[in-house]
């Protein structure tokens, strides 16, 4: 079997390198960081970077649903930024209670997947054009809702939003992250060990082979649009808690962020291969980015992208050679 | 001897594709513990009738029985679920996933909802093992060769209780060792009384292995023989059905060829073709002989360059040359007419002047584009030699008939005045008047010193052109014939049949 050799000690399946190659950078980021500036070395920095992003890890983990069958989702932006809208507006106005606005949006979420899944599946259109309508419209119907800022005031929402958990040693996190963890562990499990996940893979390998191998094609891709579609609800849901605030300008380019931090973390756009720890790694290693660049203090935050591009280009390049070797 | 009843029935199949009867009122039966073979050439009929049979199309007229029961099946997983597996001939599987994965996939063994991986590897090793296979079940199926893919695919057709198992041309990318393996699981899987539907180009393996044939040709049913007691003359005639007349050669006179154009010795490709040696003289017409796949274009385009040889030697004129592009070969003045004039040849949205112009202009370059004068005086004189209806230079390719565009392909080679004009079934497909000519127009060049290669499906056809015929078989060239008196269609189908003084490739 193709393995990679380190340092002859041992040898690791080459499917799991490109994670690792993550994780090392993560690390290193990391370490370097602590080098560089005073109070970097800790481990609140790494827990602020869940705090900060777990909003774009909830949309990363649907995106990997959909890369893995060799799709893309490009409307999770503009669907985050309707759920934000929608929430806050039916909390302000009508004044709704979040018991019934949160299930209402992870409902319109999947069901907006859903639709996009189904067209991709039944006109056989490119999942990059099916979904860019989707974000268009969804970026749309916000500005049908209002076109400014909504505040929220609700009280269960600014709890969510203040609450702190306590860890050990001074260490906190909240709430948002603990959700962010439990949508990871349950994607995790889905797609390892049910036969739903195995048929996201198997689609993504080859679709055409899935299909003569008796597999539910069809069945499986709308899944993961509306698998995506549900995580980007949610992950607006929990950018609301984070921003308490609903506008139709929320997460813009959030969809170019959660691919980032897809392929970053290993996963090939092609479909078939990847993990999702890697995504998590991906997102954690965006999120190091903001931070080394805040640290920093004198650079300007567009750091950040010219740094995510450059990755993306050594990630894209790396992905080239692990599936020249192995062909 | 009584014939048990069959497990599977096909009567009266009829399937329509736009603007194609693929099949017609074709009958099918597979008797347990027999293996059967699907005969045919390529275009026959027999894809789509697998493809009909196991739901990836649906059936437009007739019916199927499975077990006496009427059965139509909507997809492949509906027809799994009834026992009938395929193994098509490109491996279907994902080479993403592991070994293990790939024989299960879609019906994993579950606990509680969750996938049991540990049971999943040992029922797969189990598997393998009834194979002679001894596989590290979870690494990623794609660090296995195709031979060992092909296996995984058959043990994944086995493992649903198949009552039917198709094997699509399993063959093709097999060495006689892994073919020997494959036949010894494919006896004991006969054995358990499984119906097996064999489909192989390779004659002699469908000899060694079936009990029973079904020929088809054209979408149509030939019929339904004994492997025993049908020769494979006889079998060879009735694929490719034609009348054993005999027929008028084109050449008058024959004809003394002493200088050699070109001369390829030991030339081969794995894989593709293996070593041959082959002389072209001046003004002779080759015809090579053969099935579809029997080896006949990887011939025409290794001496184009178009692929590489991984073996052997060309000479033109004495001189040793090296074809590695076409390019090249073009440089020595070589020309191909490939045989798909639809995807390789012709751009259909250009006019009947530029298509002609082409490969004029690709010699030149771009930046010494032929003169226009130059075009109009070239493209009339080929139009008018050629007998090219519409003889309207600026009407798109598009429109034409097929003859026409085989023309216009023909001409465009022919304003390079090749010296040695490699014709892959530049008659397929067209009707029987332009086919004449352009058989009357081969003979024409080479009275006039050029050299040609033709390659046609067509026995007849070959035998009237071409001075000296090629036979081939297997992917090898297993004789070469002077076309005499002596070479009839009978002596040229025995050949294509038996193999030739060498023997075939399984044996």
């Amino acid at each position: 079997m193709t393995t990679v050799t380190l340092n002859g000690l041992r040898t690791i399946p080459a499917k799991y390198v490109p994670v690792l190659v993550t994780a090392c950078l993560f690390v290193a980021m990391f370490v370097a960081g602590g080098i560089r500036y005073e109070g970097f070395a800790s481990g609140q920095v790494i827990l602020n970077v869940f705090i900060d992003n777990a909003f774009l890890l909830v949309v990363a983990v649907g995106m990997t649903f959909v890369i893995l069958t060799g799709g893309i989702d490009l409307s999770v932006g503009s669907v985050v930024a309707l759920s934000t809208m929608i929430s806050a507006s039916l909390m302000k106005g009508p004044g709704w209670p979040p018991y019934l606005v949160i299930p209402l949006v992870l409902l319109i979420g999947s069901a907006l997947g859903m639709v996009m899944g189904y067209i991709i599946h039944a006109f056989e259109i490119q999942p990059f054009i099916v979904t860019l309508a989707g974000m268009f419209l969804a970026r749309g119907l916000c500005y049908t809702i209002g076109t400014d800022s909504i505040p929220i005031e609700d009280p269960t929402f600014t709890a969510f939003a203040q609450t702190r958990i306590d860890l050990f040693a001074d260490l906190w996190i909240s709430p948002s992250v603990i959700i962010a963890a439990v949508v990871v562990l349950v994607a995790a499990y889905v797609l390892h060990y049910t036969r739903l996940g195995r048929s996201v893979y198997a689609t993504g390998g080859s679709e055409q082979s899935a299909l003569l191998m008796g597999l539910p094609v069809a069945r499986t891709k709308i899944t993961v649009y509306t698998i995506s579609g549900f995580c980007s609800a949610l992950g607006g849901v929990l950018l609301s808690f984070y921003m308490l605030s609903g506008y139709g300008l929320h997460a813009v380019g959030m969809e170019l962020d959660a691919i980032a931090a897809v392929v970053i973390g290993g996963t090939l756009l092609t479909g078939g291969s990847g993990f999702l720890l890697g995504t998590v790694l991906g997102v954690l290693v965006l999120g190091l980015i903001q931070t080394v660049i805040s640290f920093e203090g004198t650079l300007s935050s567009w750091w950040t992208k010219i740094f995510i591009g450059l990755l993306l280009f050594v990630f894209i390049l790396l992905q080239r050679l692990f599936s020249a070797r192995r062909t | 001897m009584a014939v048990p009843a069959p497990i599977l029935q096909m009567s009266g199949i009829g399937k329509q594709f736009p603007g194609v009867k693929a099949l017609d009122g074709v009958d099918l039966r597979l008797l347990p513990g027999e293996v059967h073979a699907l005969m045919g050439e390529n275009g026959a009929g027999k894809s789509t009738l697998i493809k009909v049979l196991t739901g990836v199309h649906p059936i437009d007229a007739g019916t199927i029985e499975l077990l006496g029961e009427p059965v139509a099946f909507g997809s492949p997983l509906a027809a799994q679920g009834a026992g009938i597996s395929t193994v098509y001939q490109e491996v279907n599987l994902c080479a993403n996933l592991s070994v293990a994965e790939n024989i299960f996939v879609g019906r994993e063994p579950r606990r509680w909802g969750r996938i049991d991986w540990p049971r999943m590897r040992a029922r797969a090793a189990e598997l393998l093992a009834r194979l002679e296979l001894d596989l590290d079940v979870s690494a990623p199926l794609s660090t296995y060769s195709p031979a060992i893919q092909q296996m995984v695919a058959i043990a994944r057709a086995i493992d649903i209780e198949a009552r039917v198992l198709i094997l699509d041309e399993p063959t093709s990318s097999l060495d006689a060792v892994e073919v020997e393996q494959l036949f010894k699981v494919m006896r004991s899987l006969k054995e358990e009384g499984i119906a097996i539907l064999f489909v192989s180009h390779f004659l002699d393996q469908v000899y060694e292995i079936s009990d029973r044939m079904t020929i088809l040709r054209n979408g149509r049913l030939v019929g339904e023989y004994l492997t025993k007691e049908l020769s494979q003359v006889e079998l060879v005639a009735k694929m490719i059905g034609q009348e054993l007349a005999a027929l008028e050669k084109l050449h008058g006179e024959a004809k003394v060829f002493d200088r050699s154009l070109l001369e390829a010795r030991g030339l081969g490709r794995a894989g593709a073709i293996e070593p041959f040696t082959l002389t072209v003289h001046e003004g002779e017409v080759v015809g090579l002989a053969g099935l579809l796949g029997s080896g006949r274009t990887e011939i025409a385009r290794l001496l184009f360059g178009a692929d590489h040889a991984s073996a052997g030697d060309v000479t033109m004129d004495g001189t040793a040359v090296s074809l590695r592009t076409p390019r090249v070969a073009m440089n020595h003045r070589i020309a191909f007419c490939s045989e798909n004039r639809k995807s390789d040849g012709l751009i259909p949205d250009l006019t009947l002047r530029e298509n002609i112009i082409l490969a004029l202009q690709a010699t030149r370059g771009w930046t010494r584009p032929v003169p226009r004068e130059q075009q109009d005086e070239l493209v009339g004189k080929y139009i008018t030699a050629l007998k090219i209806s519409p003889p309207n230079p600026e009407h798109l390719v598009r429109d034409l008939s097929g003859g026409n565009q085989q023309k216009v392909l023909l001409a465009r080679w022919l304003i390079l005045e090749p010296r040695l004009l490699i014709l892959d079934e530049p008659t397929r497909g067209i009707d029987i008047g332009a086919k004449t000519e352009i058989q009357r127009l081969v003979a024409q060049l080479s009275d006039g010193g050029m050299a040609v290669l033709f390659i046609s499906a067509e026995l007849e056809e070959v035998l009237r052109l071409s001075h000296k015929v090629g036979v081939l078989r297997d992917r090898r060239l297993v004789a070469e014939l002077p076309n005499d008196d002596d070479l009839t269609m009978d002596v040229l189908m025995e050949t294509i049949a038996s193999g030739g003084a060498s023997g075939g490739r399984a044996e």
